[in-house]
């Protein structure tokens, strides 16, 4: 195997989608026009760059002790929420008033701070380490759960605020305050922008299928195939540089996706290592589109037919495993656990949506399938098209 | 000329030693080492389009397979270069079995296809600096080579320009020069001058004697007669898949009693065209 040979392929490979107006147009574009479109019909564009969210505070720690350093701690927690600029903090006099007005939809959830709010965190920063010395107390949170951003962002912005505040963020000590949300939250699918967008990814990459058996099938038709194989590049060797130029188309489409729902309001309030964990599975699953891509260049007779078969793997994937199928029957929802597109999806709604820790044991379920039907998937490909780069 | 300098003088501080491989360019034809030895090679399709077929040909040497269409000479070629596998029978190709060997068989040989195949969305510069890295050609040494080439070859002036927008001859000039590249010990060339005006064809003759100049040898397949005759240092002519003639142009012209190549040619597979099957 030599390194010269297969990135020497891969340089052509990335030239031709470089320089081909229709698989540029598949691979960027499209993607590109569809979250362009998505966002606009959902919310994404038009508003301010950052969204903003209504939370009514009831601060019932001003009120009753009227300490100066419970009025401090509260209102440093209060600011610290309005910092963030993803939510707009208003003020509310008692329980009802905010109540009434998150019925009616004019804020999105209500937050009690309760009257041993400043005590409570005074007691943690004399003794962080005994808990004995603590005075406990609860936050409680009311949701609007018709507002998929509310119930799924705003608890764990809520957690991250107040974990600076009482220790600089380090997540890992018991504190105290407790978050409760008194309130059943019924999640629901909804077809909000924010909600959409960790299914772009899997949507975009999957259009790979389309570029990669239409190029097999022309270098095919072409005699190309033929031609590299009267030099002394190995088969293995062939693969390896459609690996390589496969998985760089990948990640700059992730890159464009990301950039764009990122332009378009998508915040995922996630570490960078989780993003990056996130395009490396976007990488994994461009593999599986590579893999049906070979299939596809494999069954067809001619790149015109290759685009037709492309779409036999192309569609179930795209209706089952991305954005586009969020509200399925439940028929459908169980046939997308056999699509890989669902994996994919679903892991970066978990990760960036959820703020799911990726050790949670359905992102690591999640990975593991992906993983393990992506590598399966590329190898029959390999196995399958290798035997036309081998045959005689 | 400059090659063969080199190699007399070697190895180096014994100049009085001649190489061995200088000798045998020195050689008459008939007396040098064979670079490539058929023995009864055959490779059965619907047809059989190669039967039995056994044949020598000598390093340096310049040899045309000649044949009606349909004969089995790009078969022939393609079992020779790894791309098809024989069905019965072997050879060697620069010393190396094609099946048992066949790696070794590519990094030596060239091969100039009788359908182009050149990357169209990549410029003529490109094609050759991709087929030279398949080669593992030294990025200074490709670069110097292929300027050198495009400037024999006349491509030049459109040596960025992408393969897609040049005319027929055009790329079958620069499929030429990419067979090339790597200065292969033994080149293929299937139809190399098809599609080209006289001109080109003028140039790519010259491209061809120099080859053999430099001792490097070469299998061509041509159906102009007259390029055969004029450049060929022996020809083959093979019907059916079988060797129906060898030898030396002048030698088949006065054997048939002919005026020229083409009427030995004719003579010997007749006037009727060939209906594939
Ligand atoms: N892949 C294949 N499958 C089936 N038959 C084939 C295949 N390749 C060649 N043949 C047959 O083998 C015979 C020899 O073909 P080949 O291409 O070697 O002829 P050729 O001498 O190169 O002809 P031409 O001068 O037209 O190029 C023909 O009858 C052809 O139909
Ligand atoms: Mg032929």
């Amino acid at each position: 195997m030599k390194t010269r040979r297969i990135i020497a392929i891969a340089k052509r490979d990335l030239k031709r989608t470089a320089r081909e107006p229709a698989a540029l147009f598949m691979i960027f574009l499209f993607p590109i026009v569809f979250v362009i479109a998505f966002g606009g019909a959902f919310g994404g564009i038009g508003g301010s760059s950052s969204p903003t969210y209504g939370v009514g505070v009831v601060n019932l720690d001003n009120i009753s002790t009227g300490v100066a350093t419970g009025q401090q701690w509260s209102s440093l927690f209060v600011n610290s929420l309005s910092a963030t600029k993803i939510l707009n903090v208003q003020a509310y006099p008692d329980n009802e008033t905010a109540q009434m007005d998150l019925a009616q939809g004019k804020i999105q959830a209500v937050m009690i701070i309760p009257s041993g709010f400043g005590a409570s965190c005074s007691s943690f920063l004399a003794s962080p380490g005994d808990a004995s010395k603590w005075v406990n107390t609860t936050v409680l949170l009311y949701f609007d759960s018709g507002s998929l951003f509310a119930t799924q962002a705003i608890s764990p912005i809520f957690q991250q605020v107040l974990g600076t505040l009482l220790d600089g963020g380090q997540q890992t000590v018991a504190k105290p305050i407790s978050l409760s949300t008194p309130s059943l939250v019924n999640v629901q699918k909804t077809s909000a922008f924010d909600y959409m967008a960790p299914g772009m990814f899997a949507f975009a990459s999957i259009f790979m299928i389309m570029i990669v058996a239409q190029s097999f099938a022309l270098d095919k038709e072409n005699g190309l195939l033929k031609r590299i194989r009267m030099t002394p590049t190995s088969p293995s060797e062939f693969m390896m540089s459609q690996v390589l130029s496969n998985m760089v188309t990948a990640f700059i489409q992730a890159a464009i996706v990301f950039g764009l729902v990122y332009l378009m309001g998508f915040r995922p309030l996630v570490s960078s290592i989780t993003i990056v964990l996130s395009f490396g599975l976007v990488l994994v699953f461009s593999l599986c589109n590579v893999g049906f891509g070979l299939i596809t260049a494999t069954i067809a007779k001619s790149s015109g037919a290759a685009t037709g078969i492309a779409f036999l793997f192309l569609l179930p994937q795209l209706f089952l495993g991305t954005f586009v199928g969020a509200s399925l029957s439940g028929a459908a929802q169980s046939a997308s656990r056999f699509v890989p597109s669902f994996y994919v999806t679903d892991a970066l709604t978990s990760l960036l949506l959820r703020g799911a820790p990726m050790t949670s044991p359905t992102i690591l379920l999640d990975i593991a399938i992906l993983v393990v039907s992506s590598v399966a998937i590329l190898i029959v490909g390999i196995l399958l098209f290798g035997r036309i780069l081998r045959e005689s | 000329m400059k090659v063969e300098a080199e190699k007399v003088m070697s190895p180096a501080g014994s100049p009085q030693v001649p190489d061995p491989e200088a000798m045998n360019q020195m050689l008459p034809l008939g007396e040098r080492r064979a670079a490539i030895e058929i023995e009864n090679l055959s490779k059965k399709f619907d047809v059989v389009a190669v039967d039995g077929l056994t044949l020598d040909v000598m390093e340096g040497e310049l040899f045309g397979l000649l044949g009606p269409n349909g004969a089995g000479k790009t078969t022939l070629i393609n079992m020779l270069c790894g791309l098809t596998k024989p069905t019965v029978g072997t050879a060697k190709v620069g010393g190396y079995d094609i099946i048992k060997e066949i790696d070794k068989v590519k990094d030596q040989i060239g091969v100039c296809p009788q359908e182009t195949a050149l990357f169209p969305y990549l410029s003529g510069r490109e094609n050759l600096d991709l087929f030279g890295s398949l080669y593992l050609m030294p990025k200074d040494a490709l670069k110097k080579r292929s300027q050198e080439l495009l400037a024999g070859i006349g491509l030049l002036e459109d040596a960025n320009r992408r393969v897609g927008k040049y005319s027929g001859g055009m790329k079958r000039r620069l499929s030429l020069i990419c067979a090339l590249v790597h200065e292969p010990e033994i080149a293929f060339l299937d139809e190399p001058t098809v599609a080209m005006d006289p001109q080109s064809r003028h140039a790519v003759w010259g491209f061809i004697r120099d080859l053999t100049k430099d001792g490097k040898t070469v299998i061509l397949t041509t159906h102009y007669m007259e390029e055969a005759q004029e450049l060929c240092d022996r020809v083959g002519i093979i019907d059916h898949g079988k060797l129906i003639a060898l030898g030396t142009p002048a030698e088949l012209i006065e054997k048939y009693s002919a005026k020229h190549l083409e009427d030995v040619f004719l003579q010997l597979t007749g006037r009727n065209i060939r209906e594939e099957l």
